[in-house]
């Protein structure tokens, strides 16, 4: 379980967000949704202590990822996989060493299991064929599937997707919400979705957390939000091409 | 406050420099971690940097000595004065400090390119939440292989240096080269390498680890990569200069 509690942002005198406070519950997917620009992705990189606040606390099954030295926290961030926005593919190696990397570093396993391992995570995103592909030769979608190959590779118990649809035609964009849904379904993970596509919400969470003005303005399920008296939330998810019917 | 008085800035990058090199420094045990890029560094730094120094080495020999036959009139001094200055100016100046000047913009601009595009795309962000060690991954090797390439790529600028000299030489009819290498050997000594030798340590040290810096802190997409790299290289040669100031005064 991750808890929020009491989470303050800045960078230099600019507030990004103060004071805020939510639970993500074990096996959940929960979508983090806002305008551009309000601090979605930096609450993200709050999780795994990738960023650290001004004030407030991030706890992960009871314990502070601040406060941690930083060899306990590389191992609480191995129970992380992270989908980035661009992929963030290592554009030296071949798709196939990009998702054998954490592999080979941190397993014993040999040759044969490493290329077992890296085939089966390829097919878990329907891409068995590129894997000798240069990431140069990837499309946007491509380089997100191999990306969340590689994010699921050690099998992390959570998940997070920044903006996993950004950028992606609207088939795409449907296959990868469905690939989000397949990933907590079959693995079991706890997932945290970063992102301001209201399809993609609406078929991947259940549970929402509105970030605006500068704080947590809205939380609850996802079907509630409907029946929300949040303006600015009214407002967002009209503004989407989603329409609340 | 201590961000509103002038020079603020630069002790609050210096403050960060050192921070990087502290971890730098504590992260060097890890080697597992960087074995595989600290060989693709030697190569990258080193072998990879010959093809330059030859042509710098050469070429400031044979100049050297074609300016210093010009300068002197060498029926007062004998011709193999030419050897001597120019030999011992390059083993304890030039080898060091034109090569340096050159790879501040070959290895260091490369360094800096490599870390920014690695920090703009996320890649780095990637390895930590993968949970690697970014510095020991990424700074160490590139800063053990400036520590330890410079000095390789010293020697070379030197020996090619001091060719470039008896050609020049021979080639112009100024000097033969039995000449040349009579005075060059006539004022050698020992401790003009070992002082050519710090120099380039500390010029290798001073080259990488700045670049480190600025591609690794790199923010703002490709600007901010180009920024980080024109910053890193103008640093970088601002710093090989102002040490090689400092060395002379110290040591010589």
């Amino acid at each position: 379980m991750i808890e929020i509690k009491n989470l303050t942002k800045r960078f230099g005198d600019t507030l990004v967000w103060e004071d805020v406070s939510f639970d993500i519950q074990d096996g959940e997917t929960m979508a983090v949704i806002g305008r551009s620009g309000c601090g979605k992705s930096v609450l993200m990189k709050h999780l795994n202590a990738l960023l650290y606040p001004e004030e407030g606390e991030v706890l992960i099954d009871g314990k502070c990822v601040f406060e941690l030295s930083y060899t306990e926290l590389r191992k609480v961030r191995q129970r992380f996989g992270i989908l980035f926005q661009g992929g963030a593919l290592f554009d030296s190696i071949s798709t196939f060493e990009n998702i054998a990397f954490p592999l080979r570093y941190f397993t014993e396993q040999g040759e044969d299991e490493i290329t077992h391992n890296v085939q089966e995570a390829l097919g878990m995103v329907g891409l068995e064929e590129a894997a000798e592909k240069s990431t140069a030769e990837l499309s946007g979608g491509m380089r997100k599937r191999v990306g969340l190959a590689r994010a699921i590779i050690l099998k992390p118990d959570y998940l997070l997707y920044d903006e996993p649809t950004s950028g992606l035609d609207p088939k795409t964009s449907e296959e990868i919400n469905e690939l989000i849904v397949t990933m907590a379904d079959s693995l079991d993970i706890t997932s945290v979705v970063i992102t301001h596509d209201m399809h993609s919400v609406l078929a991947i969470s259940e549970k929402v957390a509105f970030l605006d003005e500068q704080k947590l303005s809205w939380f609850g399920k996802t079907n509630d939000m409907k029946h929300s008296d949040n303006k600015n939330l009214l407002e967002f998810i009209s503004a989407s091409e989603y329409q609340i019917k | 406050m201590i961000s509103n008085f002038p020079g603020s800035a630069g002790i609050q990058q210096f403050g960060h420099y050192a921070k990087l090199l502290y971890q730098a420094l504590r992260s060097s045990t890890e080697f597992s971690t960087y074995r595989k890029n600290l060989f693709q560094e030697f190569i990258k730094v080193g072998y990879e940097s010959i093809p330059i120094i030859f042509l710098v080495g050469i070429f400031t020999g044979a100049v050297l000595t074609l300016q210093t036959a010009y300068q002197l009139d060498t029926d007062i001094y004998p011709s193999t004065i030419i050897g001597s200055i120019v030999a011992q100016s390059i083993v304890i100046e030039l080898a060091a400090v034109i090569s340096a000047l050159v790879l501040a913009g070959k290895v260091g601009a490369r360094i800096s390119t490599e870390l920014g595009t690695m920090r703009v795309s996320e890649q780095i962000d990637a390895l930590e939440s993968m949970g690697f060690n970014s510095v020991s991954f990424l700074v160490v090797p590139r800063i053990i292989a400036g520590l330890l390439m410079f000095p390789i790529l010293y020697v070379t600028a030197a020996v090619f240096g001091i060719l470039g000299g008896i050609t020049a030489g021979a080639v112009d009819g100024i000097l033969p080269a039995a000449e040349f290498m009579e005075g060059a050997r006539a004022f050698f000594f020992e401790s003009d390498i070992i002082f050519g030798f710090i120099k380039s340590i500390v010029f290798g040290f001073v080259i990488t680890s700045i670049a480190c810096f600025k591609g690794y802190n790199a923010f703002g997409g490709a600007e901010g990569v180009g920024n980080a790299t024109t910053q890193a290289t103008v640093l970088s040669c601002i710093f090989v200069l102002l040490s090689d100031f400092a060395l002379a005064a110290i040591l010589l």
